[in-house]
């Protein structure tokens, strides 16, 4: 039984894998607080590196932590995933489009 | 103790509004009464009220819709009314603070208690039959739905009597809906009834999209689905997808009117424009929300009316598939003269443009599906060639809409009114009518009157143009929407010639009713008998049962072999099937949903008047109504196979009976 056990779900991360999305989480987490606290970049660049270095987190977070991959069982979560953020590239990245150009054409900023 | 409601709230200084309020009560005292008189309130509530059978929860959103339809008819008769009088210095009968919320409440209704309701009715009456499916994939979740949508019809009709109702338009746009411009319960009776509903919407999306993914009949592949099936997932897709943006954008709207907050207000760092934005990031999907499941209706009727299989199913798909992508990224065409620059402008006009391109791939495809067809003119098909012609007008219009320098004149103009009646009346009613037709013997067992539907279609046609045309002549001439009165000499006869066309629709919703009438008096004569569960030569899995069908609906799931594989079984004279009965696992019915709608009411009503103590009490009631019900576990039971047996001996002694007679 304890072999079924282990076998019924094939997405359940290794030891190895818990690892190096630890270190991961943890040099991306010191890169975003060091990005900040050391004043080695300017507020605009800082700000800039925060959003990337967020992003590449929630990505090792997905992989690592959630185990969202390619393959088949995972599949369905993997598109729900790619439609979320399609949707969220759509509604915000439109949303900035718009009011960015508005604010510019209609020297409101 | 009751925050801001008081006597005064209630409007007996409107003669119009107490005649209303007499009317309802009148017929609405008639109906209870009719239920007690036959006894029959036991087997309402367990029958009806308290069921999660999709056929039945159909059955009461159609319901709910045609009534909203009056209501919402209603309203556009009094508005049409009030132009052909309100003409050089004459004020007509409408005060501006009356005709406002009736312009504003004809858009709600129409757009969330009637499209949508009718909408969500066919998809829950057709979807799951036509995949095969015994139910939704959460039953309780759709008669919630249901609860949800009806809690919001009542709260906005109930503004009819108690207090006011928005007079910002159907949008409620900032900064006039805030608390500064809308100090009263109007603009708190439409968040509430639309964020409501809204729940219950966004359920039905993930209910449906879940039960197309889940629960189809096996060896149905994602090519294999119907065609009304698959623009039912893209909708739900949409749903899914908009929904949300919608409920954070009227929430934003009542953080700023009920905590004082700056979201949307012109001072303190609020941006009026990002409301615009985001109410139509949501609005422009839901218009495709509810034209793409007409669209599978048409494709439905055409091929059955036609007999022949649809032509170009494939491209239809994609073209579902691309119109559904395209409809999240054309949003702008709404407000181009907000003062976004050229990119912007450009951008989204192309976009809108390109959305023409796949719905014109659909009108080829209806058309070529005629072609060479036997084409069978019933009243359904009636409708879908009325909707290709007027739904071809509304797009070339919407066309000229698109492009931004056009729209700069053309922007809340009549014009634009005209397009989107062109659209959502040809397009989405014509297409629910006409599904209504089609599946109405599959839902009661008779059909509809065949000549009292033409009669109700060639009201509703004529009365459109007639309505409409004139509103683009005087969209070109200058006048603009929602105006009390006028005094240009030159619009006064178009509006007179928009009256007569809104007389004619009224004559059209009188057909419908005495079709409705006249169908169900003549309900057994043997030719509006469907004994055999295909009344029209059908090629979808749904005109493979009894009419109307058990709840299980099927009592083996069917094998699918192929696109229309009832069709080609039928050919080739392959019906009967001789798989083992089994013991069928069914959802047993609620009253949760019901309860919690009851609840959601009080915490609907107790927040708009402020009576927080009610709205907290609403609160606390569906919470635990929510915890009792999800720690029931007596939610399920099995038909037996000796009930299952007995319905199929009846069943197929309807169809000897029916082959007999022939």
């Amino acid at each position: 039984m304890a072999q079924a056990h282990t076998t019924h779900d094939g997405s359940h991360g290794s030891y190895q894998s818990y690892i190096i999305g630890f270190v991961l989480a943890v040099v991306l987490t010191v890169a975003s607080f060091a990005a900040v606290m050391t004043h080695a970049l300017a507020p605009g660049m800082a700000l800039a590196a925060l959003g990337v270095l967020a992003v590449v987190q929630i990505v090792v977070h997905l992989v690592f932590f959630l185990h969202l991959n390619t393959s088949r069982e995972q599949s369905w979560n993997l598109m729900c995933f790619i439609f979320a953020a399609a949707s969220v590239v759509i509604i915000i990245g439109g949303t900035l489009f718009i009011m960015h150009d508005t604010a510019i054409n209609m020297m409101s900023r | 103790m009751l925050g801001k409601l008081s006597l005064s709230a209630i409007p007996f200084d409107v003669p119009i509004l107490v005649g209303t309020f007499l009317a309802v009560a009148v017929i609405g005292l008639a109906v209870l009464g009719a239920v007690t008189y036959f006894g029959k309130w036991g087997y309402l509530w367990r029958e009806w009220l308290t069921t999660v059978d999709h056929k039945r929860l159909a059955v009461m959103y159609i319901i709910l819709a045609i009534v909203m339809l009056f209501r919402g008819f209603a309203d556009a008769i009094m508005m049409r009314t009030q132009l052909a009088l309100a003409y050089a210095g004459n004020p007509g009968y409408l005060p501006p603070h009356h005709y406002d919320q009736i312009f504003s409440a004809h858009g709600t209704i129409m757009i969330f208690f009637m499209a949508m309701a009718f909408m969500t009715g066919l998809l829950n009456l057709v979807v799951p039959l036509q995949i095969g499916a015994r139910d939704v994939a959460f039953p309780f979740l759709n008669s919630l739905s249901f609860y949800m949508t009806l809690v919001g019809a009542l709260l906005i009709n109930i503004s009819l009597f108690i207090g006011e109702f928005a007079q910002c338009g159907w949008l409620v746009y900032p900064p006039l809906s805030e608390m500064q411009f809308s100090p009263g319960v109007g603009v708190d009776y439409y968040i509430w009834a639309v964020q409501i509903s809204g729940v219950g919407t966004l359920l039905t999306g993930v209910n449906f999209f879940t039960t197309i993914v889940k629960m189809r009949a096996p060896g149905m592949g994602w090519m294999q689905m119907p065609v009304f099936t698959w623009t039912a997932f893209c909708t739900t897709v949409l749903i899914m997808a908009s929904f949300p943006v919608l409920t954070v954008t009227l929430a934003l709207l009542s953080l700023d009117r009920y905590l004082g907050m700056h979201f949307f207000t012109n001072d303190a760092g609020g941006n009026v424009m990002l409301y615009l934005s985001m109410i139509w990031t949501w609005g422009h999907p839901e218009v495709y929300i509810l034209v793409i499941p007409a669209f599978g209706v048409f494709s439905e009727v055409t091929s059955t009316f036609s007999r022949k299989p649809l032509f170009g199913y494939n491209t239809m798909v994609y073209a579902t598939c691309s119109i559904m992508v395209l409809s999240f990224v054309v949003w702008v065409h709404h407000f181009f003269t907000m003062g976004a620059g050229a990119n912007v402008n450009t951008f989204f006009g192309i976009m809108t443009m390109v959305i023409a391109v796949p719905t014109g791939v659909k009108i080829f495809n209806w058309l070529f599906t005629m072609y060479k067809g036997r084409v069978e003119f019933t009243a359904p098909m009636y409708w879908t060639i009325g909707f290709m012609i007027t739904f071809s007008i509304g797009g070339m219009t919407g066309v000229m809409l698109a492009m931004p320098a056009a729209d700069w004149i053309l922007h809340n103009s009549l014009f634009l009114i005209a397009h989107f009646h062109n659209v959502i009346i040809g397009g989405v009613y014509f297409g629910y009518i006409a599904g209504m037709g089609f599946w109405f013997p599959k839902a009661f067992g008779f059909k509809l009157n065949e000549a009292w539907g033409k009669r109700a279609f060639w009201c509703w046609f004529i009365g459109f143009y007639l309505a409409f045309v004139p509103l683009y002549i005087l969209g070109l001439e200058g006048m603009t929407r929602r105006m009390n009165h006028y005094n240009n000499p030159d619009w006064y006869p178009w509006m007179l010639v928009a009256e007569a066309g809104a007389i004619v629709i009224a004559l059209g919703i009188v057909c419908q009713l005495t079709q409705l009438y006249v169908s169900i008096r003549d309900r057994n004569l043997p030719e509006n008998l469907d004994l055999t569960g295909d009344p029209w030569g059908g090629r979808t899995l749904e005109w493979s049962i009894s009419s109307p069908p058990p709840a299980y609906n099927f009592a083996v799931i069917p094998d699918i072999h192929g696109l229309d594989t009832f069709h080609t079984e039928k050919q080739l004279g392959r019906r009967a099937h001789n798989k083992p009965l089994a013991p069928i696992h069914m959802p047993k019915n609620t009253a949760a949903g019901a309860i919690i709608g009851a609840f959601s009411f009080i915490l609907g009503f107790g927040a708009i008047w402020y009576i927080w103590w009610m709205a907290g009490l609403g609160l606390i009631g569906i919470a635990v109504t929510m915890i009792m019900r999800s720690a029931n576990r007596d939610v399920d039971y099995y038909v037996p196979v000796s009930e299952i047996e007995h319905n199929e001996e009846i069943y197929s002694r309807r169809i000897a009976a029916a082959q007999a007679a022939e």
